[in-house]
């Protein structure tokens, strides 16, 4: 039924939309893949380095970490909520996957999983039901979780390495069709995540209480619920993330993750999901990470430049684009949030 | 106190834990220091403790008053960074050439996130995160990604010199604190901040200059945030803007929150700020005087971030 009047609602709205909002709104939902797309396009031409099966992998490699912690971030934000603890999860993920290897594989995923999602779940109940300001909770869960991490590692002294032959390492290293598996673990995500947002009631409830959390819960949505759910699972994808990149250096890093929050929601804000919440797609997420790290990639192709000049280019990139989108949903803001 | 508030009455003895909180917490931890810690009460501990917590007070000033109108500034510690980058550059001009040019910086980063939030109209959450991404990117990029050892004696004398026994960066600090706070509470620009923060549409209906008012706030934290990373760089008598303001947003926003100003707007405490700073300084220095290790420190800052917001928690009469 939900599905039907949703049908209805878009086709009503497809009939009373002006070009300039269709425009407007494409750019919206599609401008980051057509700017990737662009990019690469430039690149291939101009390094001969650069469209080569191997730098794909390494790209998709490098990827694929920020973009299982940005899918959490984009169904977050979507709900009109922010998570900046996930950086600090992502790196106690890691940690732990490295700890708890030494009790076999299982206990390798298992640990990080569990403790991160119940990060996660602190985040959501503290938002949900305490109703905190997302923002500070999850800004103070970003300092508990890294000193969490620091109390188990001697104080960031203690990195752990992971036996090369556990099953969980292999998973981190070994390759399907000359992809490595935290690759193929991404995409399945990124299609689960797709199919959850747009097919689903929970996706659907997801973008209501994004648009307004006073309807939602006046339609009889269970909005504290649900956001508590979105967070607990932000936490375990962070995990779950700060577990492959362990696995795969395998080591367990006390120092990563600072500031991987801000990567993870720039590239959910580039892929065209709105910060105000209430509208934004799984697809552009993985558009805005992809565009982040095949920046990174070019700059360091071109060489003579300092890898400094990535922040800057990212920020920049960063700026223009929230830049455009606000620009451009003016003409249809009342459209978007209603979507 | 400089204060000033639109928000409405919450119950009596919630307002007073929110008001007070902070400076009844300030107060048990200075009397259990001078209680249980050792060498606390002397002079050269205390000038210590102040002149560690210069440069984030100095930003979290800035940041009361972009939390005044509803909105953050992630961007504080890249701008301490890109400030001290740009100080070397002009330092064989002159000191005063050097500091104009990177308070001129602050400013700079200021109108750009300002006029981002105030006529772009974007979130100022990401607005300003964009300049944290860009600049310390920038900042990199000026000093070629390499520390720079000061040698300009006027730049060391104010970051280690005193006067009557009260390091210059300290009393740099309480001149600003006091201007702010004045600002605050007695100016006219003080009054529409805290208006334009309480209620933005309303303040546009009412005429204000709202635009205006925003992009002056970001340019004033901007500046403030400078300030802040030329006071970094003459403690440490190197411009490294690598590590120069790295987190000092997070710092910023927490002694803010931890000082009573809500995260929603409409209400700025600077004094309540101030007490924030320090508390958050003297927690630290207890848990390393004690021996206690600096993840119990990232904890304990955690639980007093959690604890302060519940206080400020809106109480919507008996909704749930």
């Amino acid at each position: 039924m939900t599905a039907v009047t949703e049908q209805a609602a878009v086709a009503v709205a497809d009939k009373g939309m002006t070009k300039r909002e269709w425009i407007a709104g494409l750019v919206q939902r599609r401008g980051s893949v057509v700017v990737l797309a662009l990019v690469i396009l430039v690149s291939s031409f101009s390094f001969d380095t650069f469209a080569t099966l191997d730098n794909a992998r390494n790209v998709a490699m490098q990827s694929s970490f920020l973009a299982i912690v940005a899918l959490g971030m984009t169904f977050v934000i979507i709900s009109g909520g922010i998570d900046l603890s996930v950086g600090s999860v992502y790196a106690l993920g890691g940690v732990l996957a490295a700890i708890g290897i030494q009790w076999g594989s299982v206990a390798g995923l298992l640990l990080p999983l569990v403790v991160c999602g119940g990060i996660g779940l602190l985040n959501g109940a503290l938002v949900a039901y305490g109703r905190l300001a997302p923002f500070i909770v999850t800004l103070a869960t970003l300092l508990g979780a890294r000193g969490l991490l620091l109390a188990i590692t001697d104080e960031g002294a203690n990195t752990r390495l992971m036996p090369r032959d556990a099953v969980l390492t292999q998973i981190g290293q070994g390759t399907l069709l000359g992809f490595g598996y935290p690759v193929w673990i991404a995409v399945v995500l990124f299609a689960v995540g797709v199919v959850v947002l747009q097919r689903t009631r929970v996706g659907h409830s997801v973008l209501a209480i994004g648009g307004s959390a006073e309807a939602a819960r006046l339609m009889g949505l269970p909005v504290a619920r649900r956001t508590m759910w979105l967070y607990t699972a932000s936490g375990l994808l962070a995990g779950l993330s700060g577990a492959l990149a362990a696995a795969y250096s395998a080591s367990g890093v006390t120092i990563v993750g600072v500031g991987f929050e801000l990567d993870a929601i720039a590239a959910v804000v580039i892929g065209g999901t709105l910060l105000t919440g209430g509208a934004g797609t799984v697809g552009g997420t993985l558009a805005g990470v992809l565009l982040l790290m095949v920046i990174q990639n070019v700059i360091n192709q071109i060489g003579t430049l300092s890898s400094h000049y990535q922040s800057v280019v990212s920020g920049a990139f960063l700026a223009a684009v929230v830049a455009i989108q606000a620009y451009l949903s003016r003409a249809h803001l009342g459209r978007e949030r209603s979507t | 106190m400089a204060e000033a508030t639109v928000t409405p009455v919450a119950a009596p003895t919630a307002r007073r834990l929110r008001d007070y909180g902070v400076y009844a917490a300030l107060g048990i931890l200075v009397a259990y220091n001078l209680l249980f810690t050792g060498n606390f009460a002397t002079l050269a501990n205390l000038n210590t403790q102040l002149v560690q917590v210069t440069p984030i007070l100095i930003a979290a000033l800035g940041m009361a008053l972009v939390i005044g109108t509803e909105g953050v500034d992630l961007s504080v510690g890249s701008v301490m960074a890109l400030s001290a980058a740009l100080l070397p550059l002009y330092l064989g001009y002159g000191l005063m050439p050097a500091l104009l040019v990177a308070l001129l910086g602050g400013a700079l980063c200021g109108v750009f996130s300002g006029t981002l939030v105030a006529v772009v109209g974007i979130q100022p959450i990401v607005a300003t995160l964009a300049l944290l991404v860009g600049g310390r990117g920038l900042a990199l990029v000026i000093a070629d990604g390499r520390l720079k050892d000061i040698r300009n004696p006027m730049l060391l004398e104010l970051g280690s010199g005193s006067v009557a026994g009260i390091p210059i960066v300290v009393l740099i600090a309480a001149v600003l604190t006091l201007i702010v706070g004045f600002v605050v509470r007695y100016t006219t620009f003080g009054r529409q901040l805290v208006a334009v923060g309480g209620n933005r549409s309303a303040s546009v209906l009412a005429g204000l200059p709202v635009r205006r008012i925003l992009i002056v706030t970001y340019v004033i934290s901007g500046v403030l945030a400078a300030i802040a990373g030329i006071v970094a760089t003459a403690r440490l008598t190197a411009s490294d803007p690598s590590a120069i303001g790295q987190l000092a947003e997070l710092s910023a926003i927490t002694a803010v929150v931890v000082g009573g100003t809500p995260l929603n707007g409409g209400r700025v405490r600077i004094l309540g700020t101030v007490a924030g700073a320090l508390l958050m300084q003297l927690i630290s220095a207890t848990l390393i005087k004690h021996n206690l290790p600096t993840s119990a420190g990232l904890v304990v800052q955690a639980v007093i971030i959690v604890v302060a917001v519940l206080l400020q928690r809106p109480r919507l009469a008996g909704a749930k």
